[in-house]
């Protein structure tokens, strides 16, 4: 099977601080890899590079078989690479609906059309009530996205990327700021999604049971390297992650 | 399903609003009248095409004076050079150039952002006043250009109000329609998040572009037609305070709706018109009505009012009426 993304060695510094120190890893199609990490790991900074949001200093990143080390953000979603944001991004004063039917249009090179009312564009109407209906937004869809409480906007901005039928999917800190239930429903939702979509999935999460709970392979960072990755099995009864990282909790 | 009703309401408005201008010339009872409204429709698409920048893509442009001008002193040099007949033809000449114009500039405007990006937009089209006060040879600088006639066909007074009232009615359709489409909703997301815009595969400042270049033919069309009701065209066309006003009416109607500017623009005029016959003090009765207005009705007069049908709607609605 082919990879759908081979990173190789990648570096990146901020003024003298190293937040990127030669990582390497892959990913295949149907993936469900989790990014743990204490705070300022540089598991950010690492979706930042791989969507084109800042350039790495040195090392390569082949997406689809294409090289996008250091490719413009626009080019690199338009390969298929899909992002949801740790500080929730969405289109605050559209209604539910526009927020997701926007990427349904861009996916469907139909964002922009003029004189054609946007209720015309069936499809991308359609398929955006779909992914409304998966992540339980639809009965919010004509709600303005800023009246939705956090956990729903946090849905909202993994819809937006959703809509746009990522081949790979980033997704930082879902979970983060939720409410244990929210939690759990958002764990399980994630699970199902990548199920339902057939999804091949990144994401950072600091939740323990979601990571542990649903993740296929774990990666863990530390101080911009990669620290070890494996099963969660294994990162669960490797001694340095332990020492490092997950402490005595487990 | 989704409510279209918002969008309804909003275009039967205007439907009604543009049959009322067109029953004008039969109730008028001055042709001075008509000479008001005909400022309050051309403004009314300056200002429209203006917000489609500011309101719906938040590019705060303050130089869109450069686009009124142009258009306005295509078809006056035409006309004062080549004769009459020319009119029709350098109005649309004026539109073309200034779409030309606006696809040169704007990559230049469009590389920085925010207040850099209007104190641009103001550098470029202070620089286009200069060129016109200075080459008086060609431009007549200060003096402007007098008795530009439309041709024969349009010479009526009334014929011409209703001609100008066909070329807005179709403007204002076409910027309604683009604000209804996906391009628009496009728009509305760069103001909002124009960082997320580029992780949906798009590019902020093509489409940016896209709007600055559409907003300079539609505001050339309005100066260019402008130079047909007063028979004059003046360096102050160009000038930084005409920028302005299309801001403040932008503001003054509720730069939030489609149909705000258009407000706008009729409350201006009519002040201007109204107090400015009493008073030579009249700037500052503006500035005293735009005071008041901004702090009572920050989000603009049409802003306010459908905020106010929105909570009736809302109480009726709770009382189960
Ligand atoms: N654009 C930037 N400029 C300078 N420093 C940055 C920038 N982005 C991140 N950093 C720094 O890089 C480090 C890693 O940040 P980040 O990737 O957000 O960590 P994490 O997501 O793992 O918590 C932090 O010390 C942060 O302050
Ligand atoms: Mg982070």
């Amino acid at each position: 099977m082919e990879p759908v993304l081979v990173v190789d060695g990648i570096e990146k510094s901020f003024g003298g601080l190293k937040v990127t120190d030669k990582v390497s890893f892959s990913m295949f199609p149907g993936d469900l890899t989790a990014i743990i990490g204490p705070n300022g790991a540089g598991k950010t900074t690492l979706f930042n590079i791989l969507t084109g949001h800042l350039a790495p200093d040195a090392g390569s990143i082949r997406f689809e078989g294409k090289e996008i080390a250091g490719a413009r953000t626009q080019d690199i979603v338009t390969m298929g690479m899909g992002r949801a944001f740790q500080i929730t991004s969405i289109f605050p004063e559209e209604t539910v609906l526009d927020n997701v039917r926007v990427a349904c249009l861009s996916k469907l090179r139909e964002a922009t059309v003029f004189i054609r009312p946007i209720s015309a564009h069936k499809r991308a109407t359609d398929r955006a009530y779909q992914i409304l209906e998966s992540l339980g937004l639809e009965k919010f869809s004509d709600r303005r996205a800023f009246e939705l409480s956090h956990g729903d906007q946090k849905l909202l901005d993994i819809g937006i990327a959703l809509a746009l039928e990522p081949k790979l999917l980033l997704l930082d800190e879902p979970t983060s700021g939720m409410s244990p239930e929210e939690r759990l429903l958002t764990r399980e939702l994630i699970k199902k999604l990548w199920s339902l979509f057939n999804l091949t999935l990144l994401f950072i999460e600091h939740d323990m049971d979601m990571v542990f709970g649903i993740a296929l392979k774990v990666l863990v960072l530390q101080q911009g390297a990669l620290l070890v990755e494996g099963t969660p099995e294994e990162i669960r009864s490797n001694p340095e992650v332990i020492t490092a990282y997950l402490g005595e909790e487990l | 399903m989704e409510s279209n009703k918002r969008g309804w309401t909003t275009q039967w408005a205007g439907i009604a609003v543009l049959a009322l201008f067109a029953l004008l010339p039969l109730v008028k009872t001055s042709d001075y009248q008509l000479t008001v409204a005909n400022n309050v429709l051309l403004w009314a698409v300056f200002a429209m095409s203006f917000n489609m920048l500011f309101g719906v893509t938040g590019m705060l442009s303050f130089g869109q004076a450069l686009y009124f001008g142009f258009g306005a002193y295509s078809v006056g040099l035409f006309a004062y050079y080549q004769g009459t007949w020319w009119f029709l033809p350098a109005l649309f000449l004026g539109m073309a150039g200034s779409g030309i114009l606006a696809l040169l500039i704007g990559p230049l405007v469009l590389r920085l952002t925010g207040v850099y990006f209007t104190m641009l937009t103001l550098a470029f089209a202070q620089l286009g006043w200069g060129i016109v006060v200075k080459w008086y040879d060609f431009t007549n600088g200060d003096d402007g250009i007098q008795g530009i006639m439309p041709p024969a066909a349009l010479s009526n007074k009334v014929v011409y109000y209703y001609f100008c009232l066909v070329l807005v009615s179709v403007s204002v359709w076409f910027l309604w329609r683009i604000s209804r489409s996906p391009f628009g909703l496009m728009l509305r997301c760069i103001r909002q998040n124009p960082s997320r815009v580029r992780f949906l595969g798009r590019r902020v400042k093509r489409n940016q572009l896209r709007i600055y270049v559409i907003s300079a033919v539609f505001t050339a069309l309005a100066g260019g037609l402008m130079a047909g009701v007063d028979n004059s065209v003046h360096t102050g066309m160009w000038y930084w305070t005409t920028s302005g006003e299309v801001i403040l009416m932008s503001i003054l109607g509720g730069m939030g709706q489609f149909f705000g500017p258009f407000v706008g623009a009729a409350i201006m005029i009519l002040i201007e018109d109204m107090v400015g016959a009493r008073t030579e003090f009249w700037s500052m009765v503006i500035g005293i009505v735009m005071l008041t207005m901004v702090i009572l009705l920050p989000k603009g007069v049409v802003g306010e009012l459908v905020q106010l049908k929105e909570r009736l709607f809302k109480r009726s609605s709770a009382l189960g009426v």
